[in-house]
């Protein structure tokens, strides 16, 4: 082999990428049938956090299962081992003095059907299931009806108090 | 018996207590009065170097513990940038009441000697008592710590919500509780609460255990 062949190989893996390079990008189709018309490699500014809902209004459940949202400022709430802040207004001992709605009785049942003297450990992580909300509109709007509406009777809108 | 005081003692009393012979009353005075300057500075600067939050976490104690817990509380982190060291709750701002919580502060030393609290699991167990020291401390002077920022006078109900318009008239305004009642934990963890009812409850109504002390109600309900 000359010198010049071997000069010729040690050049090959650096002129490869460069040629390959050389060509170019194919240009983006954005008009693909496979893909959204969307750029990808495009990044649009993240819309702004909208803020929590916490005008202390009541929502309607949309069914009678959903837990109810929460209609307040949480911020720093402390669920721990040793507290739990919720309770100290939703627990029946301190309803009267805050008006705040007492944790249902169902929530003093454990998993064995024992109804408990006070929140079963079982249901003590309130925002498991109650959340706060914000005043985010759906992406996708949503087309949910309650019951009453589909069976065209007038609603209570849920509304069991 | 007549007691026997040093030789060495004696003669630095007889110059002290005799006229000067050496130098003039204008430099005693005027010399007296710079030293005294110079004193006072020096004391006021190291007692402000000790209030600054840099050293207040120099300590593994505090900076691991109460530090990191505060830092995701809006007493740290919040829209408008303003923010509360530890110094702003935690010492008084007045001058002889600052004294004396620094002189209370000794037994903090003594705890950093003693490594009182030196792991979590120390800290997470002394958790209540520490709290109750703070509890106390600030029932007893009328929230003096929060109030330095929070004034009741400045504080338009109108902007709150409806339960703390009502809570803050009723018992805020009226003198009857003061803030640390209701507002405990809003810089750091809680310790285990049991027996220690919300401030806005009758319960803690009762003058015989203003902080509803949880040896005196068998831990109360709902354990």
């Amino acid at each position: 082999m000359r010198p010049h062949h071997l000069a010729a190989l040690a050049a090959l893996p650096f002129l490869v990428p460069a040629m390959l390079s050389a060509e170019g990008a194919p240009p983006l189709r954005l008009d693909s049938p496979f893909r959204p018309p969307l750029n990808f490699v495009e990044q649009n500014p993240a819309p702004s956090i909208p803020p929590d809902v916490t005008d202390d209004r009541r929502v309607a459940r949309n069914y009678p299962e959903q837990p109810p949202v929460i209609p307040h400022n949480v911020r720093d709430y402390q669920i721990t081992l040793n507290n739990n802040q919720c309770l100290t207004c939703h627990s029946r001992r301190f309803t009267e003095a805050v008006q705040a709605p007492m944790v249902s009785i169902t929530h003093y049942v454990d998993r064995d059907g024992q109804t408990l003297g006070a929140v079963s450990p079982r249901r003590y992580f309130c925002m498991q299931c109650h959340v706060p909300q914000t005043t985010a509109q759906p992406i996708v709007p949503n087309t949910f009806k309650d019951l009453d509406t589909l069976v065209g009777r007038p609603t209570d809108r849920g509304d069991r108090r | 018996m007549k007691l026997r005081i040093p030789v060495s003692l004696r003669t630095a009393w007889q110059t002290f207590s005799r006229p000067s012979r050496t130098f003039s009353l204008g430099f005693l005075t005027l010399g007296g009065f710079i030293a005294g300057v110079v004193f006072w500075g020096g004391f006021n600067t190291a007692l402000e170097a000790t209030n600054r939050e840099a050293f207040c976490i120099g300590c593994h104690e505090m900076q691991a513990n109460p530090y990191e817990e505060m830092k995701q509380t809006i007493h740290f982190t919040n829209r408008s940038g303003v923010r509360a060291t530890c110094p702003d709750c935690h010492v008084p701002h007045q001058w002889t009441d600052k004294i004396a919580r620094k002189m209370q502060a000794s037994k903090e030393v003594w705890g950093k000697i003693f490594g009182t609290i030196d792991t979590r699991d120390k800290f997470v167990a002394m958790r209540r008592e520490l709290a109750e020291h703070e509890w106390a401390r600030l029932k007893a002077n009328n929230s003096l710590e929060c109030r330095n920022c929070h004034s009741a006078d400045s504080m338009d109900i109108t902007k709150q919500g409806a339960r703390a318009a009502r809570i803050h008239e009723q018992y805020l305004f009226t003198g009857e509780r003061t803030c640390i009642d209701c507002h405990k934990g809003i810089a750091h963890r809680l310790p285990d609460m049991h027996g220690v009812p919300p401030g806005w409850s009758e319960a803690s109504d009762d003058p015989q255990k203003p902080l509803g002390h949880w040896l005196a109600d068998g831990r109360g309900e709902g354990r």
